[in-house]
């Protein structure tokens, strides 16, 4: 086991290094000086301008630029934001449980519905309800997100005043917030009507966020628990007098579930991508926004390193998702 | 339908018959054939679309702003769908924007093929170090959530239809080289190569006339779901900003530009959105029906 995980571990060094190459590539390639377009419009003095070259170290050889680059990552150096004026990480930092928490309930209502979805509509092959569910399924998977959370917005807060049209919290409500989360948050403050607040924010988001990784997660359960129902030892199974419950339950849905792990895990980049339309629908102050944001205030320091943890937490779930997969399932681990 | 094609050139006999038994199976799926037809009438929309719409999509009519459509209260049918915030025709628009989608498709589809064959064949045929850098370059490529990769690529490249769409291909290409890959590593050691290559043929005869032919299903099963990922990450980062510039129809910019009238005029979010949702929807359809015919596996039942 401990080989396995080092052999994945060693897999993924060439690809964090490429995503560095990346980071670091990006601010060369813009067109114009990089030194101007952080001065911006403002523009500044020859003497500046030179202490800023220097400074950011554009006067030396590139390698050695992207070597230092790499050592300050190393050493949690991520650059600043030239609009803040903060180390990126801690802006990083502040803004990331916004993202999470919406993450986390969206997939949460994901795999809730969308296993239990899957499971029925393969069990009930080619009934009304595999039918009417896979038919929502593909709508789902088609669906433009950012016009999905327009709807509900026109709908559940335009129409029928449910809920609010952005934000994470009512204003109304202000107290310290020790993990990040709004919802322990508000409940640790104890303030009355906080958590209901903080919660009514969170609906419209996480649904439209949930909604792509809950059709694909059902469709992707539904084809592998009809793969398993196909297989010899269900039949045997059944053939030896197991109740169904049993049959399903114990032996089909364990070895379905394996693909569905995988699948739930390749969510994480998806949930990312939907993060950065969903945060920007909603005013949701997560990193999703934080990074759209910059791009349009051509805010490079976030830009890049934003990309870059981004894209380094993607590559952690997937090797967790990873090691998960070979815990579960014998075969990958020994081959 | 592989063994079908052991011979480098297939007889016209037996690729008709591969035909006939691709759309007997394709028939089956009812949603796929619907999805078809819907797209079918879509490309003639899209080429038809200036004998089709009834007003220019970019004429502003000052008079006319925000009228909604016919059949609610203030509407005519001059305008069948309504105006926008500018007086611009809705019904136009969208008429006009099906051609955008289907460009983008088109073109983001033709880049990431082309280009993802030529790499995986090269990395899949060639192995060793070639084939390490290759796939690691696209592990890298993949490592980074798509609309965030191709939102800087655009943010790097200037906003715009064209830089959208290169980011968008460069996004969606390692997926067609990986699958080219894999499709050619299990095929490259078959008896059919073999013989191919003792017979005297070249490395590119070998690659492009001998292996590609069979590793034609799941790429074209990906290029579908391509597709259809294309037109929805170019109306992203139209709504975004960063894709098609208004006043161009665009559906994705469209919308852009309604999002503040959403409590106000309903029409202007709505239909460009479901424009959207419908022509995804139809090719995604067709993708299913596409993966449940040319998949050998799915065909036993």
């Amino acid at each position: 086991m401990i080989k396995f995980i080092l052999g994945r571990l060693s897999y993924l060094i060439p690809t964090f290094i490429g995503i560095t190459i990346v980071a670091f590539g990006f601010v060369r390639i813009l067109p114009g000086d990089p030194v101007l377009l952080m001065a911006g419009e403002r523009g500044m003095t020859p003497e500046h301008y030179a202490d800023m070259m220097q400074r950011l170290g554009f006067d030396r050889p590139i390698w050695q630029q992207y070597l230092e680059y790499l050592w300050k990552l190393l050493h949690g150096n991520f650059g600043d934001s030239i609009v803040t004026k903060q180390p990126v990480l801690s802006d990083f930092l502040t803004l990331f449980p916004a993202t999470l928490e919406l993450a986390f309930c969206a997939i949460i209502i994901a795999v809730v519905i969308g296993v239990p979805v899957g499971v029925l509509a393969a069990l009930k092959r080619g009934s009304w309800f595999d039918q009417t569910t896979m038919t929502a399924a593909l709508v789902g998977y088609s669906m433009p997100i950012f016009w999905w959370g327009l709807l509900l917005i026109i709908f559940f807060s335009g129409i029928l005043g449910w809920t609010p049209v952005s934000g994470r919290i009512s204003l109304l409500y202000y107290f310290p917030t020790p993990t990040g989360f709004m919802l322990i948050d508000s409940l640790l403050s104890g303030q009355k009507g906080a958590f209901a607040s903080a919660a009514s924010h969170l609906v419209l988001p996480s649904i439209v966020l949930a909604t792509i990784p809950l059709a694909v997660i059902a469709r992707q359960t539904r084809s592998a628990m009809l793969e398993v129902l196909g297989e010899d030892y269900v039949r045997t199974a059944r053939a030896k007098g197991l109740s169904p419950r049993r049959v399903v339950g114990v032996h089909a849905l364990r070895n379905a579930m394996i693909p569905v792990i995988t699948t739930i895990g390749l969510q994480v980049g998806v949930l990312m991508a939907g993060a950065i339309l969903t945060e920007t629908i909603f005013s949701w102050p997560g990193i999703g926004k934080w990074m759209v944001d910059s791009i349009s205030r051509r805010d490079y320091p976030v830009v890049q390193s934003g990309l870059l943890l981004i894209a380094g937490i993607v590559m952690i779930v997937n090797l967790v998702v990873d090691l998960l997969y070979g815990l579960i399932n014998p075969r990958i681990r020994h081959s | 339908m592989a063994d079908a094609t052991a011979t480098n050139t297939p007889a016209p006999g037996t690729r008709r018959q591969m035909l006939a038994e691709f759309w007997f199976y394709f028939r089956e799926n009812r949603g796929a054939v619907y999805g078809m037809w819907f797209f079918i009438a879509l490309v003639i929309m899209a080429i038809l679309a200036p004998l089709l719409a009834p007003h220019d999509p970019i004429i502003q009519d000052r008079s006319a702003l925000l009228v909604p459509p016919f059949w609610e209260d203030g509407g005519t049918t001059n305008y069948l769908l309504g105006t926008d915030a500018v007086g611009r025709d809705i019904l136009s628009r969208l008429i006009f924007g099906a051609r955008y989608s289907l460009f983008i498709g088109i073109v983001v589809v033709t880049i990431s093929l082309v280009g993802g064959i030529v790499i995986g064949l090269v990395a899949g045929f060639f192995g060793g170090w070639i084939d390490m850098v290759i796939m690691r370059v696209m592990d890298v490529i993949l490592a980074f959530p798509s609309l965030l990769l191709a939102l800087v690529l655009v943010a790097v490249l200037g906003p715009g239809l064209t830089n959208a769409m290169i980011a968008i291909a460069i996004v969606s290409q390692p997926h067609f080289a990986r699958l080219t890959r894999a499709a050619v590593l299990g095929e490259k050691n078959r008896e059919y190569v073999m013989a191919a290559r003792v017979a005297g043929a070249g490395k590119m005869r070998l690659m492009f006339r001998t292996i590609l032919p069979n590793c034609l299903a799941p790429l074209i099963v990906q290029a579908t779901l391509s597709f259809s990922g294309a037109i929805l990450d170019a109306a992203a980062l139209g709504f975004l900003g960063m894709g098609a510039q208004p006043p161009t129809p665009e559906w994705g910019t469209m919308l852009a530009e309604a999002r503040e009238f959403i409590l106000r005029a309903w029409w202007v979010v709505t239909l460009p959105g479901l424009a959207i949702l419908v022509t995804v929807l139809a090719i995604n359809l067709m993708g299913d029906g596409l993966r449940d015919a040319l998949d050998p596996k799915l065909k036993r039942s």
